[in-house]
């Protein structure tokens, strides 16, 4: 009887012990499971992004070439797929080991160790939205993508490209086949030289420049107003300027019908400028969190507090989830 | 943390690097060799293509397991806490299967609706149909 009550009066104590606080019983901080959780729920809004953006791309008969859509890069460099993307998939890498360091400098108590490494890990972070910024700079103005007009279209079936003229291309890069990825280009009447001045710079044409060069002499020629263009377009003999100025290519198909190029599935470009956005903002918003915690590092904040460099630790947790969901974007939209 | 000391925490994550790096060229690889980059041809073919998504699927998935374990250090957090954090996103998987499944349908639905309106204008041209059996049925009464 006595080691019964003895037993219930332990239970019962531990019981208030368990329940009167100060226990972590996933030996974390509040501050550190209160972010992974975030980053949980965070990790089901990207999820349902990028779900959306395949069950979309399977809904629709076909969908733009990630390598020929994401095959540019600064300094002039053309026909080079996946090269820039995978280079700013490095800077999230480095700028993600760099925050590791950081983060052990950190319950090494420190102090410089702490800001060198944030620091570099700011610098990545940068760079990586100096890129997106070119991406997306590169995509609008030079490409005209926007979130409601997708000029990358894909190719169903197998054919040959019209000459500007109206006669039948006899190039062995106007050829095509089903899966082929086109770029629809806006005519550029007063581009002398600039971006499509390729004569001067010693290369080749290609046969697609060659049809642009005399698709636009045409456009020139013809005197339309360029504001007002009829809503059907104009038609030309080898090619439709529809009523937004862009210059839709004819071609021919195998079994004999006459076609132009349309643009691709709409959803590709908000979808892609959403998601990659929506990234890009965790991405903005982890550089200034990084460097806020940077300057209170270095002003010596964390060396006074009791539970010393945790919130290093927390941003750090935040930071690797940033590349964490870049590697699902980066499969995604540039992989598959 | 805790067993590691100093030293061999820096050494792990140079090979973290090393690691992620590696992984990301073999993906960048793969994708190029399914696109027809590496050999021309390949884009054709379906066993290639789906065979390449797969392996770029798992090697995305690791890199993702490495990150959280290495990175974030995942490895060293309680059961309860690894359980709480990991789980919920199994759900995840019945997501894709549903709503990849949604989208094909939609595809299908699109494709069928675009081939009735073919047969429909294809009718109208042909005098016959509806109208006829209409003019018929008038005539009779």
């Amino acid at each position: 009887m006595a080691t019964n009550t003895a037993a219930h009066d332990e239970v019962h104590e531990n019981d208030q012990d368990l329940w009167s606080g100060g226990k972590q019983p996933f030996k974390a901080s509040y501050g550190k499971l209160m972010m992974w959780y975030f980053l949980l729920s965070d990790a089901f809004t990207f999820a349902g992004f990028l779900i959306a953006y395949g069950a979309l791309r399977f809904s629709s008969p076909t969908w733009p070439v990630p390598d020929f859509v994401f095959s540019t890069a600064p300094f002039g460099i053309h026909h080079a797929p996946l090269i820039f993307v995978t280079f700013m998939s490095f800077l999230l890498i480095l700028s993600s080991v760099t925050m590791v360091r950081a983060v052990q400098e950190g319950h090494r108590e420190n102090q410089r160790g702490v800001v060198f490494w944030m620091f570099l890990t700011v610098i990545g972070g940068a760079g990586f939205l100096g890129c997106q910024a070119w991406e997306w700079t590169n995509l609008i103005y030079k490409e005209c993508m926007t979130v409601n007009r997708n000029p990358f279209g894909t190719h169903t079936d197998k054919g040959v490209y019209l000459n500007a003229d109206g006669s039948r291309s006899t190039a062995e890069d106007d050829l095509f086949k089903p899966g082929m990825g086109y770029l629809i280009h806006h005519a550029h009447l007063d581009d002398h030289g600039g971006g499509h001045s390729h004569g001067d710079d010693g290369h080749e044409m290609t046969a697609e420049e060659k049809f642009l060069a005399d698709a636009n002499a045409t456009v020139a020629a013809a005197n339309l107003d360029m504001a007002n263009l009829p809503e059907a377009g104009v038609d030309f003999p080898g090619f439709r300027l529809n009523n937004e100025g862009f210059i839709q290519r004819k071609f021919v198909t195998e079994s004999g019908v006459a076609s132009v190029q349309e643009n691709g599935p709409k959803a590709f470009g908000a979808l892609f400028f959403f998601i990659t956005g929506f990234h890009g903002f965790h991405v903005l918003s982890g550089v200034v969190f990084l460097l806020i915690i940077m300057l209170n590092a270095g002003g010596g904040l964390y060396a006074a507090r009791k539970n010393g460099y945790e919130m290093v630790e927390k941003i750090g947790l935040y930071w690797h989830f940033v590349d964490l969901v870049w590697v699902f974007v980066f499969l995604v939209f540039y992989l598959l | 943390m805790g067993h590691h000391n100093y030293e061999d925490a820096k050494k792990m994550v140079w090979k973290g690097c090393a690691v992620l790096a590696i992984v990301t060229l073999i993906e960048v690889f793969v994708s190029l060799f399914q696109k027809g980059h590496i050999i021309a041809g390949l884009e054709d073919v379906p066993a290639v293509v789906i065979i390449a998504a797969l392996v770029i699927g798992i090697l995305s998935i690791y890199k993702a397991y490495y990150i959280i374990y290495n990175f974030m250090h995942m490895a060293q957090e309680v059961p309860g806490l690894r359980m709480s954090v990991l789980l919920p996103t199994a759900l995840l998987i019945w997501g894709m299967i549903a709503f990849f499944q949604e989208g094909n349908s939609w595809g299908e639905r699109r494709e069928l609706i675009k081939e009735k309106d073919r047969v429909e204008a294809e009718d109208a041209i042909k005098p016959q149909g509806m109208l006829l059996k209409k003019i018929e049925t008038e005539k009779l009464q």
